[in-house]
């Protein structure tokens, strides 16, 4: 019974048609003979303005369209995990099986598997009272990864049946006596993807996301449940430091999102998480992952839409009681497509074209990231942390979407493209990068080091330093300056190169625990501790430089744990002491 | 009537507004369909339907409008604008939009292809990972070309991209395999005497008669150029996936193609971004670059080399800009270092090529191939940092690591980035050099080299052992 029009005309990816009903605002529409998936964005008058997420050239006026009567839902149930899905989560697998190698239109398979049998291991019995959100049972999704079926956030009752076995999502595996009667339970729900999950309660944030990436964790991290934004222009460094945050972080499930990226950029991470393992639990990093691949040639439509799919994925598995992170790449390529549409909509544009509108819209998406006890009994705990890149034209922070995703985010993560000039990577800029989230981190980072937070801050005080002293020396030389100064321009050259550069692809450094960041930093401030004294009372800085310990320093992090760092320790007291009886200092 | 000429024909045209006409009355138009526009004086150019109704239709035209009446006759052929496959296309000379250049007839084929192409899907995509050896430093140790990669160089007007391309054109192989690459090369609103020069290259190699050329030169209509780089990705494409060939595709000059987009825009009032460029000009680059790649199954590669000039230099400009949010790196030519005497004059600092990861390294390369390139960036980008330095405090004011990064700095631009353009370097030669400069370097300051590598390779040690 559902409702059938034409349409009137069409103007890109947007389709104008007439139905003979009246149809609402976010239904989905087959359109045209071909099916194409698209979503009602404006009603007027009699006019549906159809945004089409598939390629539109073809279509005639005149040809039908059908409203589905729903708007654009996920799928959630067993299947979802280890899958590469585009932004309306078609399994692209699944399509490159059906139709080869290029995407071909019209194709409209269902997200998740039909026939895929699962064991289901029931939790409940009946008899008991559940409401929404409240486990019924598991499934081993992945080799390593359990999933837990949840009663839909809107319903509750008693369960009147239920059974272990094996399953497909859509069998009956219980049923439900609700006050309106008795309702069949099956693995698999559904969603309306712009549309944040219900949570009992927000919880305050309490740790951090640690990701084994030194300038991150030790200097801005991020919460678990917290948001932050990384812009930078092209070649920075956005795309590699997503990724090394999807490897290596201590989230539970991982979404990462290619929104209007590269093609390539997704392959490689196909190709590459199957064979990468979590330092901490050894198991495969695919098996805790969905990939959500829009990429930039796919319509925009769809892509407008990917960030809303991957966010409601991440809920989903945030409501079963796990550590979320979600990756979305590029919020930039997002925005665009909102005022790609609007354009098309006519609406009147506020800043470089984009709909008034684009802050609200971005702060919808943000506020879906959080720490909180989920629906159902048991006050389990689950958050989604959202990590957004922002591609700036031209680089230049000061342009809407970078502006707007600031008021937002807890975690700035500004990249500087000097730094990428000289592969100084991650370039993450120590002095334009902030975040909100330090009590929480080092009150984490505490019950390791007592010390920690001095040394943070004496560290980035520093860096801070010396970036003024460089301001001097580009105008008189570091040659005029005094020992002092220059001891704190090597002393950041030391910090740059043995603790902030990390190189994503060597085999030792790609990721670095915690222990070992603590253990490093410290050893540094401690060199410079030893020499500060040396150097005031007249030792040249040349001499320090000579110190056979300074190299040792510059290369501890290309070595596996802490071993090495105490050894080094214990060479720099050694050496320090020559260095002050060849010059018989006696004061230290 | 043929084939060719079935369709819907009207004399309805009611506007004309640059390269746009709208035509009334019209019944059963598709959207994007091919449309061929004639002259009362039987002169007869495409077009492309861009908005449709059920009884009006906005359509770009590729030719030149200047002098047309509202008297044309506006015919709608129902397909989009498909071009015929067959090997036969190999060796042969195009217009931009696909008429024989070359005295020779139209090919004929049943297979006709769709110039918008497919999108492949991400799932089916085979990660590029084959080095690619160019024969030149600047590329091949610092920022490595891969099999099925799209780099694109960033130019200005007099800088020899040309001579680079068609040196890379030339030196391109694969080291330890005799196969060479097919050239697909799009012209978009070139000189004459440019595409002469290509012509020539190739010819001198024997690579002429391994490649198509879809020409669209200064003086033929702009808005064609909106059609010219998909002909040419068409034809890579099925060189590459249908008959397994390896193409590499030059697409010059990009900016004459986001030009005639902008003027289509304009055209249309749609509201600009930056420099009045339309805000899908990110999107509608991706559908031309994105077509470049491998598949997993297929044998074949298109490996894209756009060149593009920087208007004014500016590499923030939307073009370069956007572009380098789509490829996988970028070569960046500089004026600056042309006027030094340098060629290449590329400046690696701005220049990436973020597939290199994939393409190097022990079974490749060379197992310190990495980290060498790391360094030689990081030394370089000190030394230039001390040549801003002499401007300021003299050579005197420096301290003497800032004078050996400075002589590095020298030395490397002109032993290791200046090369001729028939200058083939291997890439171990190019690997000696850059480790003869950094031996000009304190070893401690080879922070990025792993130790063992520095203890096999390093100049210092090579003789010991
Ligand atoms: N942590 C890192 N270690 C080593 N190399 C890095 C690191 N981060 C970035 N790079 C280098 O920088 C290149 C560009 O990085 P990336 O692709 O992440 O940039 P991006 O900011 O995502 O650019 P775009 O906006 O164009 O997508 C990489 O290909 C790699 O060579
Ligand atoms: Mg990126």
């Amino acid at each position: 019974m559902s409702l059938v029009g034409t349409i009137e005309r069409i103007n890109g990816s947007l389709v104008l048609a007439k139905f003979d009903g009246e149809p609402k605002m976010g239904d989905l529409i087959e359109v045209g003979n071909l099916k194409l998936m698209g979503e009602i964005v404006r009603l007027s008058g009699e006019t549906a303005y159809v945004q089409c997420y598939e390629v539109t050239s073809g279509l005639r006026p005149g040809e039908p369209v059908v409203d589905t009567g729903h708007p654009l839902v996920a799928e959630l149930g067993p299947g979802i995990m280890s899958t590469i899905v585009d932004g309306v989560q078609r399994s692209e697998t699944e399509l490159w099986n059906l139709t080869g190698p290029f995407v071909s239109r019209g194709t409209n398979i269902v997200p998740l598997n039909r026939e895929k049998v699962w064991p289901f291991e029931a939790k409940v019995e009946t008899g008991d009272k559940v409401v929404g959100g409240d486990i019924i049972g598991t499934v081993q999704e992945t080799e390593s990864f359990e999933h837990r079926v949840m009663i839909p956030p809107d319903q509750s009752g008693t369960i009147k049946s239920i059974k272990s076995g094996d399953f497909t999502v859509e069998d009956v595996v219980g049923e439900l006596e609700t006050a309106d009667g008795v309702v069949p339970l099956k693995m698999m729900q559904t969603w309306p993807v712009r549309m944040g999950r219900p949570t009992n309660e927000r919880l305050p944030l309490e740790q951090p996301l640690m990701t084994g990436q030194r300038v991150i964790d030790t200097f801005f991290p991020c919460a678990k449940g917290g948001a932050a934004a990384i812009p930078g222009g092209f070649g920075t460094g956005k795309t590699v430091t997503l990724q090394q945050i999807a490897k290596w972080s201590d989230a539970d499930v991982i979404i990462l999102i290619g929104c209007g990226e590269r093609g390539n950029e997704m392959a490689d991470v196909v190709a590459h998480f199957p064979e990468l393992e979590d330092p901490r639990s050894g198991r495969r990093l695919i098996q805790r992952t969905v990939i959500i691949a829009n990429v930039s040639n796919m319509p925009v439509s769809a892509r407008e839409a990917s960030i809303y799919m991957g966010v409601t994925l991440g809920e989903y598995y945030r409501d079963m009681g796990y550590d979320v992170a979600i990756m979305a790449d590029s919020t930039s390529r997002w925005a665009e497509a909102l005022r790609d549409i609007s354009g098309r909509l006519e609406e009147i544009p506020a800043e470089a074209g984009f709909p008034a509108y684009l802050s609200d819209r971005i702060a919808q998406i943000y506020e879906r990231a959080g720490r909180v006890v989920t629906l159902g009994g048991g006050r389990r705990i689950g958050s989604v942390t959202l990590l957004g890149a922002v591609s700036p034209p031209g680089g230049d922070f000061s342009e809407p979407v970078t502006t707007h995703t600031l008021r937002y985010i807890g975690t700035f993560w500004a990249l500087d493209t000097e730094l990428a000039y000289r592969r100084h990577f991650p370039a993450i800029n120590w002095l334009r990068s902030f975040t909100r989230y330090m009590d929480v981190a080092s009150r984490w980072w505490s019950q390791f080091d007592p010390g920690w937070e001095d040394i943070r801050a004496r560290a980035l005080r520093l860096l801070e330093e010396a970036s003024e002293i460089e301001e001097t020396a580009r105008i008189i030389g570091e040659k005029a300056l005094p020992d002092e100064q220059r001891l704190v321009l090597l002393m950041a050259e030391m910090l740059r190169e043995g603790f902030l550069v990390q190189n994503a692809f060597h085999e030792v450094d790609t990721y670095c625990e915690a222990e070992k960041q603590a253990a490093l930093l410290k050893v540094l401030i401690d060199f410079y501790n030893e020499v500060e004294p040396l150097i005031r009372q007249g030792v040249p800085i040349e001499r320090i430089r000579e110190m056979g310990v300074v190299n040792d320093l510059l290369r501890l992090k290309e070595n596996p744990g802490t071993d090495p760092i105490d050894e080094a320790r214990g060479l720099l007291k050694v050496q320090a002491d020559e260095v002050a009886e060849e010059y018989e200092v006696t004061e230290r | 009537m043929t084939v060719e000429q079935a369709g819907l024909i009207y004399k309805t045209t009611s506007e004309i507004r640059g390269p746009i006409l709208m035509v009334e009355g019209i019944r059963g138009v598709s959207y994007d369909e091919l449309v061929r526009i004639r002259r009362p004086t039987g002169e007869e150019v495409t077009g492309s339907v861009l908005d449709v109704s059920r009884d009006w239709a906005m359509v770009q035209c590729f030719g030149d409008t200047s002098g047309m009446d509202l008297n044309i006759t506006i015919r709608f052929t129902g397909e989009t604008l498909k071009i015929p496959m067959s090997p036969e296309l190999i060796g042969r000379v195009f217009s931009g939009s696909f008429e024989p250049l070359d005295g020779m007839p139209r090919p004929l084929s049943t297979d006709l292809r769709d110039v918008n192409g497919g999108t492949i899907n991400p799932a089916a995509r085979d990660v590029p990972s084959e080095f690619i050896q160019t024969g030149i430093s600047a590329i091949d140790g610092m920022n490595s070309l891969v099999r099925g990669q799209k780099l694109p160089i960033f130019s200005e007007s007099g800088l020899s991209h040309n001579m680079m391309a068609a040196q890379i054109a030339r030196q391109a192989t694969i080291p330890g395999s005799e196969e060479d690459f097919a050239i697909v090369f799009g012209a978009m609103g070139i000189k004459h005497e440019e595409a002469a020069y290509f012509r020539e290259e190739f010819e001198k190699t024997g690579a002429l008669s391994k490649s198509v050329m879809i020409l669209n030169l200064a003086d033929d209509p702009p808005i064609e150029r909106i059609v010219t780089p998909r002909i040419a990705q068409t034809i890579a494409e099925y060189l590459a996936f249908d008959l397994g060939m390896h193409v590499l595709v030059i697409l010059t000059d990009m900016t004459n193609y986001a030009e005639a987009l902008r003027a289509i825009s304009i055209a249309r009032e749609e509201i600009p971004t930056r420099k009045g460029y339309p805000g899908y000009l990110y999107s509608d680059l991706a559908t031309i670059y994105e077509r470049a790649g491998r598949i997993t199954g297929r044998s074949g590669s298109v490996t894209l080399m756009p060149i593009l000039s920087m208007p004014a230099g500016d590499i923030t400009h939307p073009v370069p800009d956007l572009t380098g949010y789509i490829t996988e790196g970028q070569l960046l030519l500089q004026r600056e270092l042309s006027l030094r005497g340098i060629y290449p004059p590329m400046n690696p600092l701005p220049s990436l090529s973020r597939l290199m990861k994939d393409g190097i390294g022990a079974e490749t390369t060379r197992e310190d191939h990495s980290d060498v390139s790391n360094q030689l960036y990081m030394a370089y980008a000190e030394g230039t940092r001390a040549r801003g330095l002499v401007r300021i405090v003299g050579v005197v004011g420096l301290s003497e690591r800032e004078r050996t990064w400075l002589e590095f700095a020298d030395r490397f631009e002109n032993e290791f980035v200046k090369q001729g353009p028939y200058e083939n370097r291997s890439i171990e030669q190019t690997l000696e050099i850059a480790w003869d400069l950094l031996s000009i370097l304190p070893e401690e300051d080879l922070i990025r080299i792993r130790e063992t590598y520095i203890n096999k390779y390093h100049p210092a040690h090579k003789s010991e052992s």
